[in-house]
């Protein structure tokens, strides 16, 4: 085991953390505006990817299949939301999981009917084929480029919200929604562009991965539900502690699935710690959200009661 | 208890029925028809489980496939290991049924023990993401696990078996699940007029008000939680026997909605809603599955259509709301 490929592999985690991060994003924003808990997120993502890999297989051109695929996500998500979300603001979390469970049946099979049974593939762009060097290893171009466009995603995610008018808005939405709705502005149409927001980087995300997976049904509720544990960790409705969830899950998962397994040999013979590495490095996680929840019950960067 | 004539009446029409029909598929020589009822009742059975956490205690558990996986695994590996003469951990495998359910209870219930004691320091949302993700836990260590089969699951080449019975026939099978199902829904009675189901239903309605009366709302709500897994473990042993296969999709996180669903479609903490709501996703992925590949999204458009406009389930549309006597 060499620093280089230890450093590879961290990055590898740093690109699955931001894209996890783009996920819960969308998933505590509703949650934070809105109170609802929405499992048909994963839907919105593997929307985004299908979209995409179909555009692009088309068109020929990824960027062309990218904006496809997030403006399907966002279309969806705003449909989504005035057709069946907005009746389910006022009902009890139940309501919510079982209505966004059919949700999940409905667009599955959906995507099936409209793309047929069989998983799509998405190349990656000619623009970012091929590695970089960088000085202790050579990385994928696309890879790296994930890693930037997750972090450019977040920065603009936090001046949204942090410093414009909108985001003023979406603040003072989580506070009291009776308060600013006498002040006149229309939450009803709110609701719907933060779901919207949330449905587009979900989109954008299925969409990123896409080219480094194949495109299935079923693909986004595995990450669904890592995102489940990212914002457990990070604390329910908050941005900034979804990115730092992400950041830890992404790089603890990935790390303990390369190092677990190495580490196992030392003591145990190779076949048997192969398997029991990867056995407990599937659960790392998991583990670390149950410590978290020890230490901290309510995330670790709780929003306001 | 509720007083209600109209509820005793569906419920004995859903007790007889279930164990009517497939008498009379013995009769009229249609195996599947009973291996159709046995499924119905094993869901039923799992849901019962299910149906004290989230029925009586309002605990919103997304993650209870995991202990109908348990159980499955405990039929599995007991059949393999007395089929091989090997053990695990020191322990003998076993073919008898009669044994191997109370280990599948004891083992799904430790595993309740400890979720539920990191689920339960949280609830609402929390606490329905976080045994989601648990069960989600459980599920990967499963599939990457390649002692037992991994992502293959276990075959059972040789039913288990019960003393005086032979399992392999589709209707003994089908009257010692059905008789389970009778004493789970007669348990389900029994805790619900207890003293401590009294309490889990008051922790539902207001815990703050059961604490400040003296009663620790988190002991009664882990011990109802386990005692609700013990018995969805049960239900795993018995369908890894009905389909001879112990496998990991059990507790694949779409099982713990359809469990959920289950009990909605029949109707949250009514004493014959699982059976109710399992007979309905039974019967509806049985007719609609034969006619059309895609029964998934006219499931999805039934059970999205009754979440927002019919709420109460089928016991609550047919019986009427349940009244507290």
């Amino acid at each position: 085991m060499t620093a280089a490929l230890l450093f590879e592999q961290f990055l590898n985690g740093l690109q699955f953390g931001l894209m996890l991060f783009l996920m819960s994003a969308g998933l505590t924003l509703v949650f934070g505006v809105m109170g609802l808990i929405n499992l048909a997120h994963g839907s919105l993502f593997m929307i985004g990817a299908f979209f995409c890999a179909a555009a692009a297989g088309l068109t020929g051109n990824f960027w062309l299949g990218l904006a496809a695929g997030m403006a399907a996500a966002a279309a969806a998500g705003a449909l989504i939301e005035v057709t069946v979300m907005r009746r389910l603001y006022t009902r009890d979390h139940l309501d919510q999981v079982l209505a966004t469970f059919a949700l999940i049946l409905i667009l599955s099979e959906g995507t099936k009917i409209l793309f047929g049974p069989f998983p799509l593939y998405l190349d990656v762009p000619p623009l970012l084929t091929g590695t970089v060097n960088l000085g202790l290893t050579p990385y994928p171009l696309y890879r790296l480029a994930l890693i930037v466009a997750g972090l450019g995603v977040a920065l603009g995610l936090w001046l949204l919200i942090g410093r414009t008018r909108l985001g003023i808005r979406i603040r003072a939405g989580e506070n009291d929604r009776e308060m600013i709705a006498a002040l006149g502005v229309n939450i009803r149409a709110l609701y719907t562009f933060v779901f919207a927001l949330g449905a587009a980087l979900a989109g954008l995300a299925g969409a990123l991965v896409g080219a480094v997976q194949s495109v299935q049904v079923g693909m986004g509720e595995p990450v669904l539900i890592l995102a489940f544990v990212v914002i457990v960790i990070g604390g329910i409705g908050s941005i900034r502690g979804a990115m730092v969830g992400a950041l830890l899950v992404g790089v603890i998962d990935t790390m303990g699935r390369f190092l677990l397994p190495q580490v196992f040999a030392l003591f145990l013979d190779p076949s048997k710690a192969s398997g029991a590495g990867a056995a407990l490095a599937s659960m790392l996680v998991y583990l670390l959200m149950a410590l978290i929840l020890v230490i901290r019950p309510k995330g670790l960067f709780p929003v306001h009661a | 208890m509720p007083d209600n004539r109209r509820e005793y009446a569906l419920n004995a029409v859903l007790a007889l029925g279930l164990l009517l029909v497939p008498l009379w598929a013995y009769w009229a020589g249609s195996p599947f028809t009973i291996t159709v009822f046995t499924r119905i009742a094993i869901f039923a059975l799992a849901a019962v489980g299910l149906n004290i956490a989230l029925g009586l205690g309002g605990m919103v558990s997304f993650g209870h496939a995991v202990y109908f996986g348990v159980g499955g695994y405990v039929a599995g590996i007991a059949a393999q290991h007395a089929f091989n003469g090997e053990t695990f951990l020191g322990i003998a495998g076993a073919n008898q049924m009669l044994i191997i359910w109370p280990i599948a209870m004891i083992a799904a219930g430790l595993l309740a023990a400890v979720i539920g004691a990191f689920s339960l320091r949280t609830s609402g949302i929390f606490f329905i993401m976080i045994t989601l993700a648990f069960a989600q836990m459980v599920y990967y260590f499963a599939i990457s696990w390649p002692t037992y089969g991994g992502e293959d699951g276990l075959p059972i080449y040789v039913r288990n078996t019960f003393p005086g019975l032979n399992t392999m026939r589709p209707w003994n099978l089908f009257i010692l699940c059905w008789c389970l199902l009778m004493l789970a829904i007669g348990a389900f009675a029994l805790i619900r007029a207890s003293r401590f189901g009294a309490a889990l239903m008051a922790i539902r309605q207001n815990p703050d008000r059961v604490a400040a009366v003296g009663i620790s709302p988190f002991g009664i709500k882990l011990a109802a939680f386990v005692i609700s897994a013990m018995i969805t473990g049960l239900a795993g042993a018995l369908m890894a026997d009905l389909s001879r296969f112990a496998s990991p999709a059990a507790m694949a996180w779409t099982m713990s909605g359809e469990l959920i669903v289950i009990i909605i479609l029949g109707g949250t903490g009514r004493l014959f809603g699982p059976v109710a709501g399992a007979a309905v996703l039974v019967g509806f992925e049985v007719i609609f599955g034969g006619m059309t590949e895609h029964w998934r999204l006219w499931l999805g458009l039934v059970l999205l259509l009754t979440v927002l406009f019919a709420r109460g389930g089928i016991v609550t549309l047919i019986a009427g709301r349940e009244r507290l006597g």
